[in-house]
């Protein structure tokens, strides 16, 4: 097995390869940054409606964020893979059915997911803010979008970034689901390497790109925790209760 | 009446089943200075967070310098007329104690920041804070931090303070550097309203005393009246047992 593993042909072998990994590493990538960037705008988003009072507000965000936490992100590629582009069709009545791009199917997969979490994340980090904050705002005249703006999202911010930053490595690991639906990522090569070398090298080269991007983001991590845990305001508060409020 | 600062008329409020204020009405006097008394639970707190509308009445109306508060001008009303000291003082805690003082001159009265500086120094100054002005409110002893606080309040020269239990959650030792703010802040023209449990504090800068028992106002007065001769069986009662 050791030995296996060690050999240095099957090593040579599987770097033949290498120029697919990186272009699978180059998809990986953009498929991560441009989902990140659709995950955090629907977390922004659903995360600030959370706070607002609407019932029927409420109730898009329970049905949006219970259905993409609790179910699982392989059966969500598919359903961009398969799913949507009948829905496409029989909404714009076309006579054929497109698939969806790859690149489209894995950023609208990482990041209508992800966007379920961080919406979570933001909208405990908004409750997390003590209610006498918003109260001290509106006493001195700050409208409640102002106080959101100047009190209310500053403390936030502090509080969710490590959240945030465990969030994107998530994500990041979870592009590859990719390789199971339609593929192009750096998992898809290096399964489809693994596949007609049989060498299990491919893996240890992919599982060592991965951790290249992967390990720095979670050192942020803890560099964020850290910070968080000296940043004014963030140690040794206490939540009004009810009863101090009568 | 021109000298009139606050008028509350037939206030309610309910939270839930619990009718915590019941037909309150209440004048209060341009530079009047008011404490409100009455056992926890009597409706004293939510009665001055009525008046900024913090707590939205269930009925009645409430109207600062002649003009009705309502659920559209709350803001406005607040930012041109009041401010409030809290139990828990609510600093800002990831702003400066000088940002804490200069935000809302700044965001909401659109002053210059160094105009806005100044005045906040001068009011730190007079809570004897000013070389505290760097610190973080996380810095700062409980004392410190209402000291602060009541300065933030000030910075914006309201025509009226309102208190709500500014001591309650100090430490003993604090409670009087808070009071002695207080007291000098008493003897400018502003309207103070005070919900508060200190007596002493209460006999010396009052003009009025009211004291509220299951949401209602039982007994009203100056503070000779009401400490040394309470016509109510309750007040009676309530002070017996706090006056030692």
């Amino acid at each position: 097995m050791l030995e296996s593993l060690l050999d240095p042909w099957r090593w040579e072998r599987s770097f033949q390869d290498f120029p697919d990994y990186l272009s699978g590493f180059g998809m990986t990538l953009r498929v991560t940054v441009v989902g990140w960037l659709i995950a955090m705008a629907i977390g922004i988003l659903l995360g600030l409606i959370s706070t607002k009072k609407s019932r029927v507000l409420k109730v898009i965000y329970q049905v949006y964020v219970q259905f993409f936490q609790n179910t699982p992100v392989t059966i969500q590629f598919f359903f961009f893979y398969v799913g949507v582009p009948v829905i496409i069709k029989q909404l714009f009545q076309m006579s054929r059915t497109y698939r969806l791009s790859k690149f489209v199917i894995g950023i609208f997969g990482v990041g209508l997911y992800h966007g379920a979490y961080i919406a979570e994340i933001i909208r405990s980090g908004i409750q997390a803010v003590p209610v006498g904050q918003r109260e001290a705002a509106c006493s001195q005249g700050f409208t409640e979008n102002q106080a959101m703006v100047h009190i209310i999202l500053p403390q936030t911010l502090r509080m969710i970034l490590p959240p945030l930053a465990s969030q994107t490595l998530a994500l990041l690991k979870n592009t590859s689901t990719l390789a199971m639906v339609v593929g192009l990522d750096l998992m898809y090569f290096a399964d489809k390497s693994v596949g007609y070398t049989g060498y299990f090298q491919g893996y240890l080269i992919a599982a060592a790109m991965y951790f290249a991007v992967c390990f720095p983001l979670a050192i942020l991590v803890r560099v964020l925790e850290k910070n968080a845990a000296r940043t004014p305001g963030l140690s040794g508060r206490r939540r009004r209760t009810a009863k101090e409020a009568v | 009446m021109e000298n009139e600062m606050i008028r509350i008329e037939h206030l309610r409020k309910r939270f839930g089943d619990q009718q915590v204020l019941d037909d309150i009405s209440l004048t209060v006097r341009r530079g009047e200075k008011l404490v409100i008394l009455g056992p926890s639970g009597s409706g004293k707190s939510t009665l001055i967070r009525c008046i900024n509308h913090l707590e939205k009445p269930t009925a009645g109306e409430i109207y600062i310098d002649g003009e009705q508060v309502t659920n559209r001008n709350w803001i406005r009303m607040s930012r041109d007329h009041m401010a409030m000291v809290f139990q828990q003082f609510n600093l800002y805690p990831h702003k400066t104690v000088l940002q804490n003082l200069t935000l809302a001159p700044i965001r909401l009265h659109r002053i210059p920041k160094k105009e806005a500086e100044t005045v906040a120094m001068e009011y730190l100054e007079r809570v004897g804070l000013a070389n505290k002005a760097d610190a973080y409110p996380q810095n700062l002893s409980g004392g410190q931090q209402q000291r602060v606080a009541i300065a933030r309040a000030l910075v914006t020269h309201p025509e009226i303070i309102l208190f709500d239990e500014p001591t309650s959650a100090l430490d003993p030792e604090m409670v009087n550097e808070v009071l002695d703010v207080m007291v000098e802040l008493s003897k400018e023209d502003i309207t103070m309203l005070c919900v508060t449990h200190e007596m002493g504090f209460a006999r010396k800068v009052a003009d009025r005393v009211i004291f509220l028992e299951n949401a209602r106002i039982m007994e009203e007065g100056t503070p000779a009246e009401v400490f040394d001769h309470p016509k109510n069986e309750r007040t009676k009662l309530f002070f017996s047992k706090i006056l030692h």
